[in-house]
């Protein structure tokens, strides 16, 4: 226990840690307070100013069309032979502009609707906090094999297994913390702005539910992505391997199997690729179509679907992740310590 | 006396593809006794610090047995950890953190009082500096730094790799005059360290190794006494006297190393029978000095590491013992 609470202590006070603390919660209220100003609370009158104004645009496209269609039938009435390339067939009659065509909230300003939206922002507060487990974990214990520190614990409890599992859960706990604390923050900060600069209509028991279980993806990927960085840079013992990983697997994934897939015309290339599964665990599940199968020629077409679930990404990520821990920990087991 | 640490027929061995196989450890025997500061010397590569960290558990032994306060490791480091202080290498610290919440991180690890952090800054000269950042310190004061957080523990067996390393001369005496105080206090140390001066000085005892195997070992008097080899420096009252001098004394069986104005002479039990000898040839010597050897040229003798004029040895190029054409085994401080 005394271990633990110290290696606590350790990654708080690491300059690190605070400095991108810092960097993290502002990024999260300059994007919350830049999207508390996008958005505008729509009133009564702003509603009914949109509808008329959406009206008068109506009825000035009918008029347009009313004086387009009138000077064709003139210049029919003048001989003129080409007023078909000119105005179209039938002199347009056919393209009669419609109400429903003209809908009153093209014209209002953007409003914030917090049940629609926040899920999205759900994801874009994972991405970032998870960049900070990254930066975190991997520098963490990166820096106590390059600085030695490591060496120095060690011959203090010379357990390596029960060491590195440890730090592993002090950097687990301490992602989590902040995950959590912030995580509760930035939805109290979204759900003001919806209140507020928004809407939070039709946010039910049901949508705090679903809420609550987007929260709990995000922060599982955030701990995942925290304990892989851990794992890199333990294995490399620094921490440029855990960044060089993600640079190369980024590259690869990324880049070359998209390159790859489409060159080979490889059906549902995209289930081959880590983002798409980065994309159903936040979306539950995203669709692939595969257009090959498609004859157009022979009219419209339903093309193939594949359909990838966040089941399926907890699998890629999870097994993903546990392989690089094994690896860390045996390497852990077994190798000398130099 | 009881050992504090004991080793015996240690082996690691490196397998590389593009360098095969190395021995770092090839058998290696030590044992120290309590209470004792002993010195662990050998030229650079020799396996000293694979020796400490096989015995601090940072390396696995391919062979062998080793043993702390009569425990068997590595199986009982963990009971033992807390009884030993170690520095291996160079001293290695996060650069920037303070000296005193390193040594409170290390101090809450091991649950250890907090005011046991300010009683070794104390001691080892940082009290007024233990705010500042290490990465802000020289060499010397890492070393420091690094000698507090091994006493940290108060241990019973002290291991210090090179702790007089980028020490100021003052500095080198506070460390000299703290080790001599453990050991009175009843902690055993063991030190590894090229400054062989200090280590005369310092150590009861001492273990030499050379390519991974132990060349000499004992109380430092009797290793300096088996290897002096009765070297007399002989000067004759007349300089042009000194060839016939040295074929006398070689006719005698003596052996004779002629240097421009004296010689030097070897394996000489009694340096009156050298006087004796030349005077019956009418030769009279003006100076008649046993030359005492030190712990430098005993360790440069027996790991053949003495640079030889024009010729630049590599750092594996030292004695093996039990190696064809070495003298090391013989006498009584062999392996």
């Amino acid at each position: 226990m005394s271990l633990y609470v110290t290696e606590l202590r350790r990654l708080s006070k690491r300059r690190v840690t605070r400095l991108l603390l810092v960097l993290l919660l502002l990024g999260l209220a300059t994007v919350a307070t830049a999207f508390s100003f996008s958005s505008h609370q729509l009133s009564k009158e702003t509603v009914a100013a949109a509808q008329v104004e959406s009206e008068a645009q109506y009825q000035r496209a009918l008029e347009d069309w009313k004086k387009t269609v009138a000077d064709c039938d003139a210049a029919k009435a003048r001989g003129d032979q080409d007023t078909e390339e000119r105005y179209g067939p039938n002199c347009g009659r056919d393209w009669q502009p419609q109400r429903e065509m003209f809908d009153p909230k093209w014209n209002l300003p953007y409003q914030f609707d917090f049940r629609a939206e926040f899920p999205m922002f759900i994801a874009v507060f994972a991405g970032a906090v998870a960049l900070f487990a990254f930066i975190v974990g991997a520098s963490y214990v990166g820096a106590e094999w390059s600085t030695g520190g490591m060496m120095n614990l060690l011959l203090w409890r010379p357990k390596r297994l029960a060491v590195l599992g440890t730090k592993l859960a002090a950097l687990l706990t301490t992602v989590l913390g902040v995950s959590v604390v912030l995580g509760a923050f930035w939805t109290l900060a979204f759900w003001l702005i919806g209140r507020y600069r928004g809407t939070t209509a039709k946010v039910t028991a049901g949508v705090w539910q679903s809420i609550g279980l987007d929260g709990l993806r995000a922060v599982g990927l955030v701990l995942a992505v925290g304990a892989v960085a851990f794992a890199l840079a333990s294995l490399g013992r620094h921490t440029a391997m855990a960044l060089g990983a993600a640079v190369a697997l980024f590259a690869i994934s990324e880049i070359g199997i998209r390159i790859a897939v489409a060159v080979l015309s490889v059906p549902f290339g995209e289930r081959y690729v880590l983002s798409t599964y980065a994309q159903s665990w936040f979306m539950k599940q995203v669709e692939l179509f595969d257009y090959d199968t498609c004859q157009f020629a022979k009219g419209a077409c339903e093309p193939a679907k594949l359909v990838v679930t966040w089941q399926q990404s907890a699998l890629v990520f999870g097994v993903g992740a546990a392989a690089v821990l094994i690896g860390a920990f045996w390497s852990m087991r077994r190798r000398d310590i130099a | 006396m009881s050992a504090v640490l004991e080793i015996e027929g240690l082996r690691k061995t490196y397998r590389s593809r593009k360098r095969g196989v190395r021995h770092a450890l090839d058998g290696f025997d030590m044992r120290v006794e309590a209470g004792q500061v002993h010195g662990f010397l050998g030229p650079n590569g020799s396996g000293k610090t694979t020796t400490l960290r096989t015995l601090l558990g940072l390396i696995r032994p391919n062979g062998g047995r080793m043993a702390i306060l009569g425990q068997e490791l590595p199986q009982a480091l963990p009971a033992v950890a807390g009884q030993v202080g170690a520095i291996v290498e160079s001293p290695q610290f996060f650069p920037h953190f303070s000296a005193r919440d390193t040594l409170g991180l290390l101090a809450q690890a091991g649950e250890l009082p907090r005011q046991r952090v300010d009683e070794v800054l104390e001691l080892v000269g940082l009290r007024d500096r233990a705010g500042e950042r290490v990465k802000t310190y020289s060499l010397g004061m890492k070393q420091r730094l690094a000698v507090a957080s091994a006493l940290l523990k108060n241990p019973k067996l002290l291991i210090l790799d090179e702790p007089a390393n980028g020490l100021d001369p003052g500095g080198i005496r506070e460390m000299r005059t703290l080790m001599r105080d453990l050991a009175a206090a009843g902690m055993t140390v063991v030190l590894s360290s090229h400054i062989l001066g200090e280590i005369q000085l310092i150590c009861d005892s001492v273990t030499i190794i050379s390519l991974g195997r132990r060349v000499a070992f004992g109380p430092v008097d009797e290793v300096l006494a088996a290897h002096s080899q009765g070297a007399v420096r002989v000067r004759l009252e007349a300089v042009t006297d000194l060839p016939q001098a040295a074929e006398t004394l070689t006719r005698a069986g003596i052996r004779v190393a002629a240097e421009p104005d004296h010689l030097m002479l070897a394996g000489v039990d009694k340096p009156a029978t050298v006087s004796r000898v030349l005077a019956e040839q009418g030769l009279y010597v003006s100076e008649l000095t046993p030359v005492a050897v030190d712990l430098e040229s005993v360790f440069l003798e027996l790991t053949a590491t003495a640079p030889v004029p024009g010729q630049h040895r590599q750092v594996d190029q030292s004695t093996k013992v039990g190696e064809p054409g070495s003298g090391a085994t013989t006498g009584g401080w062999g392996a």
